[in-house]
């Protein structure tokens, strides 16, 4: 790249929750990178710093507990974690778009839908009142809402999941941001819309070239969506690779696991779904060293002792494994 | 459209559509007052202490100083209803003001504002009405401040409930991921939302606030120079034995006005009640 800097670039970013039983490193040192038009996959078990890194990301976090320690969040080459809150509100929404899991809640139930696009527009655009109508309708029709302007004037309780999913969106991409937080946008939907809704965020991604983070912990979606895929465990990255290296040759251990507790369409019936035993541990009892290590089958004593650091196997992949490192 | 419904529910509650009547019914009396009496109210017109229907120029009598009662109910009305409306206007804004401001940011904002609101719980609400009139004087704007401060705790109480159930919903963290500051997402979205309970309590503050003011001018601090019904039923207080009709025509104008107005809260409950909608 010519001097441009990359939409979106995390290095080292550490987000702890202070609470009353101690503190806990909610995000430990994630670093990442997405380039213009790529999709990223955050991917991980409830409860592994997904979302609390997408909140880090947008600024979002409760404060208190949660607080950003340390690391840098580069949007098109700024930091913005040092940034005023005042200077926050210019970049949410304008140059970093965010959906969430729930379509119907994500929107305000007593105002119309053109209401709320209107107002994100107006927020971020020197757009009249008129012409942001005008904008609002053609945003609409961007998102493939049937039948968009009779649905104008409709109120979420009116519209389907779907539906309302397709408004965040146009609200998410009113201000053509240049990278995308999508939180488990599909999660909520059902599977023919799902996918529906998926192919047209690929969509409007390409058209726009937008940088796209991705959390799910739907790996069937990861298959669909992602380009490269960064896999999380316990707040930190335990593994990164394109989303073909992983699927067709998982290093972690936890990576092996979530993609054996994967359904695939074909295998036997009758086989039981392999598991991970155990839960992920809770953020104020980690183990000593590697955090996956009680649940991990390859366990080796030093795994027990010493937290292993991420290596590069092969050119693009990153893995933080003792075992996968032998292999 | 929506309108429509929403009219079409206030009025499925029979008590509630008969005190709206009522109340439209004293409100065009209000405005139409020197319309129907152009002469000032407070002048005296005839005999003193002549009884309803005793001379048919006064069909409501006239009182102790030969004034028409008819015409004093008629004029009082419009300063009845100013007084309720303002005063309510005046609880409404700091209520809704203190409870979206303490619901909203919660921590100490909220625990300073809700012991304030209990410090002024603890008053008893007519001796801080009279309190603030004898030290401020008795003109209308000052005991439609004074009733407006006394009335204020229970809207901020309810605007806080509304605002601390809200402000976690997904709808406003999604409105904070689009750079909405945290004064536009009070005012234009979580309020909205928070409103329709407000309304009723609001339209009840009315009532409270008619109530009061009554209070206020039986007890001779009115203002002089209104004649608002309170003061009516003030002035025949002397006459209570004899000519008792000087103090009941003006109660009972009170006690119907009162009563729809509480008939009207409930309706308004009734039609924006969010869990009967749609049925």
């Amino acid at each position: 790249m010519s001097g441009s800097a990359l939409p979106l670039e995390i290095v080292d970013l550490r987000t702890t929750l202070f609470t009353r039983r101690g503190e806990m490193k909610a995000v430990d040192g994630l670093s990442l990178t997405v380039a213009a038009g790529e999709t990223v996959a955050l991917v991980g078990e409830s409860g592994c710093g997904k979302s609390l890194s997408a909140l880090s990301i947008m600024r979002l976090l409760p404060d208190p507990p949660a607080r950003i320690v340390g690391g840098q969040v580069k949007l098109n080459g700024r930091d913005i974690v040092p940034l005023p809150e005042e200077a926050m509100l210019g970049i949410r929404g304008k140059e970093i778009g965010m959906i969430f899991q729930d379509p119907l809640s994500s929107l305000n139930p007593v105002a119309t839908v053109e209401k709320q696009i209107v107002e994100v527009l107006m927020t971020h655009t020197e757009l009249g009142r008129g012409q942001a109508r005008v904008r609002a309708h053609e945003l609409l029709e961007l998102v493939g809402m049937p039948d968009a302007a009779r649905r104008l004037d409709a109120y979420p309780h009116q519209l389907s999941g779907g539906m309302c999913q397709r408004v965040i969106i146009a609200m998410a991409i009113a201000c053509s941001p240049s990278v995308l937080i999508a939180d488990e946008p599909t999660t909520a939907l059902d599977v023919t819309v799902q996918a529906q809704v998926l192919a047209l965020l690929k969509k409007l991604q390409a058209d726009a070239g937008m940088a796209m983070i991705f959390i799910t912990h739907d790996l069937g979606v990861v298959a669909e969506t992602a380009d490269r895929v960064v896999v999380m465990y316990a707040g930190r990255k335990v593994e990164e690779a394109s989303v073909d290296d992983l699927f067709e040759n998982p290093l972690h251990p936890y990576t092996v696991g979530l993609i054996g507790a994967t359904p695939t369409p074909g295998a036997e019936r009758a086989e039981r779904l392999a598991d991970i035993p155990g839960m992920v541990p809770p953020l104020n009892a980690l183990p000593q060293g590697c955090a996956f290590a009680p649940r991990c089958p390859r366990v080796m004593d030093r795994c027990l002792t010493q937290k292993p650091a991420l290596t590069a196997p092969a050119p693009g992949r990153l893995v933080a494994c003792f075992a996968a490192e032998r292999t | 459209m929506q309108r429509f419904e929403f009219l079409g529910r206030f009025a499925r509650n029979r008590g509630a559509f008969v005190g709206a009547c009522l109340i439209l019914l004293v409100a065009l009396m209000a405005a139409f007052a020197s319309v129907f009496f152009p002469t000032d109210p407070l002048r005296i017109v005839g005999l003193p202490e002549l009884w309803p229907g005793e001379d048919p120029e006064f069909p409501l009598g006239t009182d102790s100083l030969g004034r028409d009662i008819l015409s004093m109910i008629v004029h009082g009305a419009r300063a009845t209803l100013l007084i309720g409306l303002f005063a309510s206007a005046v609880a409404t804004i700091i209520g809704v003001g203190v409870g979206a401001i303490a619901g909203f940011f919660g921590g100490w904002v909220d625990e300073v504002a809700m012991r304030a609101a209990e410090l002024f719980q603890t008053i008893p609400n007519l001796i801080f009405v009279l309190t603030i009139v004898v030290i401020l004087g008795s003109t209308l704007t000052n005991i439609v401040i004074a009733i407006g401060i006394v009335s204020w705790t229970p809207i901020a109480r309810m605007t806080r409930a509304e605002f601390l159930s809200l402000r976690d919903r997904e709808f406003v963290q999604a409105c904070r991921s689009m750079g909405m500051s945290d004064f536009r997402i009070i005012v234009s979205e979580i309020l909205p939302n928070a409103l329709p309970p407000v309304i009723v309590l609001s339209s009840l503050v009315v009532a409270g606030a008619i109530l009061f003011e009554s209070a206020v001018s039986f007890l001779g601090l009115g203002d002089p120079n209104v004649a608002s019904w309170g003061r009516l039923v003030g002035d025949g207080r002397q006459l209570i034995r004899s000519s008792w009709y000087i103090c009941a025509i003006p109660g009972i104008a009170i006690m119907i006005t009162v009563l729809c107005l509480n008939l009207v809260g409930d309706g308004l409950n009734d039609a924006l009640n969010p869990k009967l909608r749609d049925r």
